[in-house]
C-alpha cells in the first residue's frame, strides 16, 4: 500500500462535563448553552486519531471535515494541532436546523469535492444529539459501505479493509471494500494530546470554510428545509419522586432502609 | 418534501435476530407497537430476516404481530448492513407502513440510518416515549444533551415515520399460543457481490458478570466509590442480593466496570424493582436510564446531589460507612 488519504468528520459539542449547565428558555423554547465551553466531540477525537495513525503508518493525507458555526473553527484549529494537515468547515446560515439526513446529505457533497480518500472515519455518536445516524447516512449518500461501532481497523490492501466492530455482548468481523465510512468507538485507540507547537502552528494555518453554494447543495435539501423531521417542542424532563430521607447514624438508616424495602416488597 | 402520507397504513417492527434467537427489544418493540396500531386502527406487522427462521415467525404472532414478512436467505443468516437494508427498504415502498420501529441495538441503530436515507424519510434515535396525535402522527420523545433536555419529534411529510428504541423502554407482551396471524414468506435476490461490508463472523463473549437486562435488583456505583478504592463493595452488596451491577460512565472510565454495565443515556435503561445507587450523584446522563425502576435508593455524602430528587429511598452519609453496615445487615438478615 503506497498512501491512504483519510477524510476524518468532526463535530463541534457542548463539552460533556458541563452538560448539567445546559438550561432552556422557557420563552423561545431555545436550548441555552452559553456557559459551556464547546470542545471536538469526543468520539470525532478518537476518530482523528486513528486517521493520524493511519497516515503515519502507511503516508497520505488527513483532511478534517466539519459542519457548524464560525465557532466551530476553533475544533477545526484543535484537530489541526493534534496533526490534521488539512481542515474544512462547512458554515452557512442555509445549513442551520439541519436533522441527520440533510446533515449527511451536506457532508457528502464537500466529501465529494474533497475527493481522492481512501476512508472515511467519524466518532460513532456525538454527546449533543447522541443518534448516531450520520456516519451509515453519509455513507449511503456516497454510495459507499460503512462499519459502525469499530474498535479496530487493519488495512488487508488499498481496496479492502478488516474492521471488528463491538455488538452487544460480543464483536463481529466485517471486510469491507475500500472507499468506506468507518464509525469509531472509544476503545480503538487513546487520542493524543496537541503539543505546544503543533497548537502554535496551527493558528497560522488556514482554515476553509464553504458555504452552501460553495458545495453546490440543492436548497431544499439542507439546513430546516432538508429535514424531515421537526423538533415540535423542548421540554426539561419532570424526575422528581417523592422521596424520604433517611436521616441517623449509619447502623440506624440502613435498619430502617431495609425495614422500607421489605414493607414496599422489593427483596 | 411534500408527499402522499394517507397512503402509508400500518405500523411495522423489525424483528431482530441472532443466532436463530430473537433479541428481547424486538418483542418489546411488538408491545409498543400494539399500542400505537390498536390506536391507529391498523395492523402491526414484523419483518424477519435470517436463514432458517421460520420458526422465529410463529413466536413474533404469539407476542402480538398480525403479520410477518418473512425473508430467508443463506446471506442473510448473520446481519450484512447492505443486503439488510435493501431488502427492509423493498419491503417498505411495496407496502407502505406508516410507522417503522426498530431496536437500538448495535444491529438496528447501524440498519435504520441507512434505511431511512433509501426511503428520504426522517429518523429519530433511542426514543423513551411514542404518542399519537389528533393528526395522526407520531410524537416521538427523545432525550438530548445526555437527558438534560428532551424534545418531541415529528416527520411531519415523509413517510413511513422511523424511530430506533432503547431495550428496556417499551415492556414485553404476555405470550399467547392461540393468537393467529399470517405469516408472508417473501423472496429475495440477493448475491455476494451485494455486500461490500461484509459479516464474516458473529463471535458471541459470554457477558463477564450478570446482565443488566432483565435484572430484579441492580447495585450500581459512581464515581464516589474511588472513596473505598473501587468496586469490590458494590459487587458485595450485589452477590448478597443477587443483584447485577451497574454504574455510571465514570466507574467505566475508572476501569471498574465494562461498558455491558454502564447505566444511561449512552448506556443502558434499566427497569428493576430495585435499584441502588452508591456514590454516584445523579447527572441526567446516568439517571435518564434509572426511571424506569420500580424503587430507586440512592446513597451519597452530598445532600443536594441530584441521585436524591429522583430517589424514593435517600441516605446522606459516606459510603465508607453506610456501604460496611448494608453488607452487616443484608448479611445477618439474608
Amino acid at each position: 500500500m503506497s498512501f491512504l488519504n483519510v477524510i476524518v468528520c468532526i463535530k463541534q459539542v457542548p463539552d460533556p462535563q458541563y452538560l448539567s449547565k445546559i438550561t432552556i428558555d422557557p420563552i423561545s423554547k431555545t436550548i441555552r448553552r452559553e456557559d459551556v465551553p464547546a470542545v471536538i466531540n469526543p468520539l470525532d477525537k478518537h476518530a482523528l486519531e486513528e486517521g493520524l495513525r493511519i497516515r503515519d503508518e502507511y503516508g497520505g493525507r488527513v483532511i478534517v471535515v466539519s459542519m457548524g458555526p464560525p465557532q466551530a473553527e476553533l475544533a477545526c484549529r484543535e484537530a489541526l494541532a493534534m496533526g490534521a494537515d488539512e481542515a474544512i468547515l462547512l458554515c452557512d446560515k442555509a445549513f442551520a436546523g439541519a436533522d441527520t439526513l440533510s446533515t449527511s446529505y451536506s457532508l457528502s457533497l464537500a466529501i465529494k469535492m474533497v475527493g481522492g480518500f481512501n476512508v472515511i472515519l467519524c466518532g460513532n455518536e456525538t454527546v449533543d444529539g447522541s443518534t448516531g445516524q450520520v456516519p451509515p447516512q453519509l455513507a449511503d449518500f456516497l454510495n459507499i459501505p460503512h462499519v459502525t461501532r469499530a474498535r479496530k481497523i487493519e488495512f488487508i490492501d488499498e481496496g479492502m479493509a478488516r474492521v471488528e466492530r463491538s455488538i452487544e455482548y460480543g464483536y463481529m468481523v466485517v471486510k469491507v471494500t475500500l472507499p468506506a465510512v468507518i464509525a469509531v468507538t472509544r476503545e480503538i485507540n487513546i487520542p493524543r494530546i496537541p503539543t505546544v507547537s503543533g497548537i502554535l502552528e496551527a493558528h497560522q494555518r488556514e482554515i476553509k470554510v464553504w458555504t452552501a453554494k460553495d458545495i453546490e447543495a440543492e436548497e431544499e435539501r439542507i439546513g430546516l428545509a432538508g429535514s424531515p423531521t421537526q423538533v415540535v417542542d423542548i421540554f426539561s424532563p419532570e424526575i422528581g419522586r417523592k422521596g424520604e430521607m433517611l436521616r441517623g447514624a449509619p447502623e440506624e438508616v440502613v435498619k430502617l432502609l431495609i425495614q422500607r424495602l421489605h414493607e414496599l416488597g422489593v427483596i | 418534501m411534500v408527499r402522499e402520507t394517507e397512503e402509508y397504513k400500518g405500523v411495522w417492527i423489525f424483528a431482530e435476530q441472532r443466532k436463530g434467537k430473537l433479541l428481547e427489544v424486538s418483542l418489546e418493540l411488538l408491545g409498543g407497537g400494539k399500542e400505537l396500531s390498536n390506536k391507529l386502527g391498523v395492523d402491526l406487522s414484523a419483518i424477519l430476516l435470517g436463514h432458517n427462521v421460520s420458526k422465529l415467525a410463529k413466536e413474533l404472532i404469539a407476542y402480538g404481530a398480525d403479520k410477518v414478512h418473512l425473508v430467508s436467505h443463506p446471506l442473510l443468516e448473520l446481519y450484512q448492513s447492505d443486503a439488510y437494508a435493501k431488502v427492509v427498504t423493498d419491503l417498505v415502498n411495496q407496502h407502505k407502513p406508516e410507522i417503522l420501529l426498530l431496536g437500538a441495538t448495535a444491529i438496528g441503530m447501524d440498519l435504520a440510518p441507512k434505511v431511512a436515507v433509501k426511503l428520504k424519510t426522517g429518523l429519530s434515535a433511542h426514543v423513551v416515549k411514542l404518542e399519537i396525535d389528533e393528526k395522526r402522527r407520531l410524537r416521538q420523545i427523545v432525550p438530548g444533551f445526555g437527558g438534560k433536555v428532551m424534545a418531541v419529534v415529528v416527520c411531519p411529510t415523509c413517510r413511513p415515520q422511523m424511530t430506533t428504541v432503547r431495550p428496556g423502554v417499551f415492556r414485553k407482551p404476555a405470550r399467547d399460543e392461540s393468537r393467529k396471524g399470517n405469516i408472508v414468506k417473501v423472496d429475495v435476490d440477493i448475491t455476494e457481490d451485494d455486500l461490500r461490508a461484509r459479516t464474516i463472523q458473529m463471535v458471541e463473549e459470554k457477558p463477564k458478570e450478570k446482565p443488566l437486562e432483565g435484572a430484579e435488583i441492580i447495585v450500581a456505583g459512581g464515581w464516589g466509590m474511588r472513596a473505598v478504592g473501587g468496586f469490590k463493595p458494590v459487587r458485595e452488596l450485589a452477590e448478597l442480593l443477587g443483584a447485577s451491577v451497574g454504574g455510571t460512565r465514570p466507574a467505566v472510565d475508572e476501569g471498574w466496570i465494562t461498558e455491558e454495565q454502564m447505566i444511561g443515556q449512552s448506556g443502558k435503561t434499566i427497569r428493576p424493582k430495585l435499584y441502588i445507587g452508591l456514590g454516584i450523584s445523579g447527572e441526567m446522563h446516568h439517571t435518564v436510564g434509572i426511571l424506569g425502576s420500580e424503587v430507586i435508593v440512592a446513597v451519597n455524602n452530598d445532600e443536594s446531589a441530584p441521585i436524591f430528587q429522583v430517589a424514593d429511598l435517600g441516605i446522606v452519609g459516606d459510603v465508607r460507612e453506610v456501604l460496611p453496615q448494608l453488607l452487616k445487615e443484608f448479611e445477618r438478615t439474608g
